[in-house]
């Protein structure tokens, strides 16, 4: 494209088109800096609260909302706080459990489905195609509200490998994107493999997973960061009687909202939200690049 | 398409049936008692693991049926059958428990299952001796345990991926949403416990949504609809054209470190949203830096309520809409950015060759380019914000809130259908929204994609 620019730039970049050029240019700039700073505004604010330390006229630490954008006091009192007087270690524990768990059984799941549903021609894979696209138009969300009527008939709410089941169970319907990523691999790879006396199955182990590695850890990527971003099916299963049992999601918004009377933890709140903040935003801008390439795979499919 | 189908799909059952008799008639001694004992076309030909597996599904099946074991006094078995028509009839006394009318119907819903599956195993039986048969007739050898095992690996390679993921399938989303159709026909809701046993109801909760002011799901289903059209159209057209916009500000020739600008706007997909949206309904409250902030500059005269405490539904409802401009944009942003990167280079070839500006190229090329690529998206999206629950539930819980009605001004029919099942225990109204929610996303997808070329494509080169 640089070429281009060459052929253009002989009749057509005179200097008033350079000053163009840079007056649009530092527009763009001025935009660009000024959505920034919207978008990292409440960001920052929540780091801000987490640090925040002060202390009102009665000597006790504010812990609620306040006016002053910029914390008069900083310290770590909150996250003491937060490990020592809530469930917070818990719950952190219990996400990561869950979602370790759910990441290996919905990765196993999408790949296996999307691969077979790609690369290997049976009697019954337009019927599963099907099948799979009328199924996947119920949202998820609704299927999850009748899991819940299900375990509480057999009084079996709250226990974190349901939810596990509940966020990996149905990963065999999401497979359009990981389809997509097989169907690109040529056919004439894994023949010429059936010709060696290869089975499907060492197709499979020693010729194509070798090769998926963008796939395998978009899928993984995000159903390991699904329990730590989901909230609703995570309340829903789990409910919130029992606090040892929940999620950090769960636990931090009741946290904030299960007990109107006493508010004064919004601080605490903060400082648990950057607990979990940080390893996931540092895990997922360090996939990034996987993440981007599945995502406008999707979209251009 | 569906008409062409239908005949073949008649054709299919009808041909089934067909060779499931002529293979009695055909099939040898084997064969026809494993009509009767399955497994037994294998057992005798000493395939011993297959046939016993047979064999203890058909004895696990009928000792199922007959001796119907009980999991918190509700049956399986036969007597699931008939609770299944009747969801209970013994209120309880002193001595007895009430029955548990959704346990019936999920036990009723689940042997029906079972049925269907072991009557599927019954004809594989069947398949499976016969098979047997003509290879015995055709002097060659049945394969014994060893190269069954070995074709899970290579011939039937494809059962051994996908059944551990469709048994996932069938137990948390199939029949969930069996179970959650049936529900939306009983009266399953906050007065129908314990005592009050529940019954079929038939459509009469359908009706309750078409017949006005009869009561309070009649009077807000469809404002609650209205809005969530009104919502989801906003919201998908306003990410999209501000996030292309974005895109194509990033992407620009002579902006520099392009990846720390995607990566401040990547952020909101990072973090989860309970933190973000939560912060943000905190932000905006009426102590909040943001309103303190509007008052110091003299905007605003005092604080006000810009969410859930909102004086009327505009500003809740314009707000919501423009936060979510703050989840959304990234999102389209990044797609833009990888069709940009992926344009394909001899338009602007051909283009610069006729003369064009770079100002023609981006409006005649760039810009139609990814209207095209992206108009999937653009569906997919707008069904993703009918269904959107987190920016609602999060940033007002649906509020501002009219005395007297559990749906409030911001509520999309996601949200409110959460709350008549979560908080309000009305199961049966609940559904009955969920499938009216399925039905409107659904047929919205079908109608689209079906036109859609891309879609097309896909099925022809199935």
């Amino acid at each position: 494209m640089i070429k281009h620019d060459n052929v253009i730039s002989l009749n057509k970049r005179s200097k008033s088109y350079k000053t163009q050029q840079r007056i649009s240019n530092a527009l763009a700039y001025i935009v660009l800096i000024l959505l920034s700073v919207i978008w990292l505004y409440p960001i920052l604010w929540i780091v801000l609260n987490a640090f925040r330390v002060e202390y009102n006229d009665s000597g006790n630490l504010i812990g609620i909302v306040v006016s002053n954008y910029w914390p008069t006091g900083f310290g770590f009192e909150n996250f003491k706080i937060l490990f020592t007087e809530t469930y917070f270690p818990t719950w952190f524990l219990n996400t990561l459990f869950v979602s370790t768990f759910s990441c290996i059984i919905s990765t196993i799941f999408t790949l296996c489905v999307a691969y077979v549903m790609s690369k290997i021609k049976f009697s019954w894979r337009r019927t599963y195609l099907r099948f799979a696209m009328i199924l996947g138009l119920f949202p998820g969300f609704m299927s999850m509200i009748a899991v819940y009527y299900i375990l509480k008939s057999m009084h079996l709410t709250q226990s974190l490998f349901a939810l596990i089941l509940v966020n990996s169970a149905g990963a065999g319907l999401g497979f359009y994107i990981a389809k997509g990523f097989f169907d690109v691999i040529p056919d004439s790879l894994i023949e010429s493999a059936r010709l060696d006396g290869a089975t499907n199955a060492q197709v499979f182990f020693k010729i194509i997973l070798p090769l998926s590695k963008p796939i395998i850890i978009y899928t993984a990527l995000l159903s390991f960061t699904g329990p730590w971003m989901d909230f609703i099916f995570a309340r829903v299963i789990l409910g919130v009687e029992n606090k040892e049992l929940l999620t950090v999601a769960v636990g931090l918004y009741d946290m904030l909202y299960g007990n109107r009377v006493d508010s004064n933890n919004f601080t605490v709140f903060c400082a648990g939200c950057t607990c979990v903040a940080v390893p996931i935003v540092t895990l997922f801008l360090s996939m990034q690049k996987y993440y981007i390439e599945g995502v406008t795979a999707g979209s251009v499919k | 398409m569906t008409k062409k189908k239908k005949p073949n799909v008649f054709k299919k059952i009808g041909k089934g049936f067909k060779n499931f008799y002529d293979r009695f008639v055909r099939g040898s001694i084997y064969t026809k008692i494993s009509y009767l004992i399955m497994g037994f076309g294998n057992l005798a030909r000493g395939q011993i693991w297959k046939g016993m597996i047979f064999l203890v599904c058909q004895v696990g099946f009928v000792l199922l049926m007959v001796l119907c074991p009980e999991i918190n006094s509700t049956p399986f078995g036969y007597k699931a059958f008939a609770n299944l028509i009747t969801l209970g009839d013994n209120p309880g006394d002193i001595n007895t428990a009430a029955d548990n009318s959704m346990l019936m119907l999920l036990f009723g819903v689940l042997m029906i299952g079972i049925t269907f599956l072991y009557l599927a195993l019954y004809v594989s039986n069947t398949k499976s001796s016969y098979h047997n048969d003509m290879l015995l007739k055709e002097g060659k050898k049945v394969s014994n345990f060893k190269e069954d095992l070995h074709d899970l690996t290579d011939s039937k390679f494809h059962l051994t991926m996908m059944i551990p993921a469709m048994v996932g399938i069938l137990i948390f989303t199939l029949l969930p949403t069996i179970f959650m159709i049936l529900i939306a026909f009983t009266n399953y809701d906050s007065l129908h416990t314990g005592q009050n046993l529940v019954d079929w109801v038939g459509f009469s909760n359908f009706a309750q949504i078409f017949n006005g002011s009869a009561s309070e799901i009649g009077t807000m289903f469809f404002p609650v609809l209205g809005w969530t059209f009104v919502w989801a159209f906003i919201a998908t057209f306003s990410n999209y054209f501000l996030g292309i916009f974005l895109g194509i500000l990033i992407n620009k020739r002579g902006i520099k470190a392009k990846v720390l600008w995607r990566t401040i706007f990547i952020l909101t997909i990072a973090l989860p949203q309970f933190i973000t949206l939560l912060a943000v309904r905190k932000i905006l409250g009426n102590l909040g830096p943001v309103n303190t902030l509007l008052v110091k500059l003299g905007i605003l005269a005092s604080p006000v309520e810009f969410l859930d405490q909102a004086a009327n539904e505009f500003t809740a409802r314009g707000m919501v809409l423009l936060i979510n401009l703050w989840i959304g944009i990234p999102y389209t942003m990044l797609q833009t950015s990888g069709i940009l990167m992926n344009i394909p280079k001899d338009l602007y070839e051909a283009a610069t060759v006729d003369g064009a500006t770079r100002r023609q190229t981006f409006w005649k090329i760039t810009f139609p380019y990814i209207l095209f690529v992206t108009t999937p998206y653009l569906i997919s999206s707008f069904v993703g914000n009918i269904t959107s629950f987190n920016i609602i539930y999060l940033l007002t819980g649906g509020g501002p809130t009219n005395p007297g009605f559990k749906a409030g001004e911001t509520d999309l029919l996601v949200t409110w259908l959460y709350k008549l099942t979560i908080d309000e225990n009305e199961y049966n109204m609940g559904a009955v929204i969920s499938i009216m929610t399925f039905i409107i996303t659904a047929s919205i997808t079908l109608i689209f994609y079906s036109r859609s070329k891309a879609f097309k494509q896909e099925d022809a080169f199935q």
